[in-house]
């Protein structure tokens, strides 16, 4: 692990968002370090996944306040980016987020990992939705970026995938990895989840 | 945290957009046959519209045979980014850590093979229909193999800043059909040297030139465009 605990992933000082001449938030300032899962709450139309793409580097206007990326971070969005036309197998493989080469055995283990194992040469438009979103999962199981944002990771995911993935963003925040989610279930996990209010800030 | 995996080097990372986007053309064969069948459709036209005298056709090939392949090109330049735009992929691609322009250039790249080089491609035989001169039919494919891929290159430019409108088709044609013109032009002035028999390598060299251009230029503005329209 380079950093060091002192040191933040990704560090947001006074960031306001004005969307259709609604005040979204205003004056946000936080920081996520190492070993930290935060959980965006707010209702439906807070500025949840505005504020994810803000985060991730997607929206680069529109707001003021300041966002340092110290680190590479991968972004989950609401779609997808699963190409129908491709197999599972394919997609990842090829995907177009190229942050790195994976060979064969990583990416049959990963898609084995989010219950896609035989599904691998499957012409992706015969998956159902809920597959569509295991197999951009999967990228969690291969990515080494530190930081991960994930906005409603858990849409069309069954019961057991979200306990799995509740594991994996265990794991990943026990690995000195952060996460950044949206989500409007409770999270069963065995770490301490930090809430952010859209309205309030951070909350303990 | 394991050691953080290496990224491909960005000659490979093109190398896998060029593999995923003539794999994904490949598996939806309509997409590339939409523009030949245009093509060969309008081209039987002719020889309706303006009489099957073969000399009087053969006068005006050259203009015809450009401003078709200008056309077809026109119709696929509003797909190029189109579907990436709506699954998320585009999202992904502005956050890869690889050089966008590289990218970008690997995406126009793929259009250009599945149009541009197959219209050249198949563009003697429909010069053939329309009595072209056998000199002119080389030339006829050399210009069409520079002018194409210029045309990839500016029409999807149109197409990154359009893609996030619902509608953009119209508003494509409108944006990029200026930036034709010039092709159009010397395109169509080397085919008729070469019917004349006068050279016609120096409006061959000027398309080269506007290639070398578009290409130094337009993945510039493409990015920009792509930017844009996953901000809004």
């Amino acid at each position: 692990m380079p950093q060091g605990p002192g040191d933040s992933l990704l560090a947001v000082y006074d960031l306001c968002l004005e969307r259709g001449g609604r005040e979204l938030f205003r004056d946000l300032a936080f920081e996520v370090s190492p070993g930290q899962l935060l959980q965006v709450d707010g209702p439906n139309g807070a500025g949840k996944t505005s504020l994810l793409r803000i985060l991730a580097g997607l929206s680069r206007y529109g707001f003021s306040g300041r966002v340092e990326r110290r680190t590479p971070l991968l972004y989950l969005g609401h779609h997808p980016a699963v190409k129908a036309l491709l197999t599972p197998r394919e997609n990842l493989a090829w995907h177009v987020a190229g942050e790195a080469a994976y060979n064969d055995g990583q990416i049959e283990e990963a898609l084995a990992r989010v219950g896609l194992y035989g599904y691998e040469d499957v012409p992706s438009h015969a998956l159902s939705a809920g597959q569509h979103r295991r197999v951009n999962l999967a990228r969690l199981y291969l990515s080494h970026c530190p930081l991960w944002l994930l906005d409603e990771p858990f849409t069309a995911i069954d019961k057991g995938g979200v306990a799995e993935l509740e594991t994996l963003l265990v794991e990943h925040v026990g690995r000195g990895g952060a996460v950044v989610l949206t989500s409007h279930q409770v999270l069963r996990v065995a770490c301490r989840v930090q809430v952010l209010s859209l309205t309030e800030g951070l909350l303990a | 945290m394991s050691a953080v995996a290496q990224a491909p080097g960005p000659a490979r990372f093109c190398l896998v957009l060029l593999r995923r986007q003539l794999t994904l053309a490949v598996r939806r064969p309509i997409e590339i046959g939409n523009p030949l069948l245009f093509f060969a459709m309008v081209v039987a036209l002719f020889p309706l519209g303006l009489g099957p005298a073969p000399d009087q056709l053969a006068g005006f090939a050259p203009g015809i045979l450009w401003i078709i392949a200008l056309l077809s090109n026109l119709l696929t330049s509003d797909t190029v980014f189109r579907s990436d735009f709506e699954d998320g992929s585009l999202e992904q691609l502005l956050l890869a850590p690889q050089p966008l322009f590289l990218s970008v250039l690997a995406y126009i790249g793929a259009h250009w093979l599945l149009t541009g080089l197959l219209l050249a491609l198949v563009s003697p035989v429909f010069a053939l229909m329309l009595n072209l001169s056998a000199p002119a039919v080389g030339v006829l494919v050399a210009s069409l193999l520079l002018g194409t891929a210029v045309l990839s290159l500016v029409g999807g430019i149109g197409a990154a800043l359009t893609v996030g409108l619902k509608r953009g088709g119209m508003l494509i044609s409108l944006l990029i059909l200026p930036f034709y013109m010039p092709v159009l032009i010397f395109g169509s002035a080397a085919v008729r040297n070469a019917v004349l028999g006068i050279p016609a390598t120096p409006y061959l060299a000027i398309i080269a030139a506007m290639l070398c251009l578009a290409i130094a230029l337009a993945p510039l503005a493409i990015a920009a465009g792509l930017r844009i329209s996953v901000d809004a």
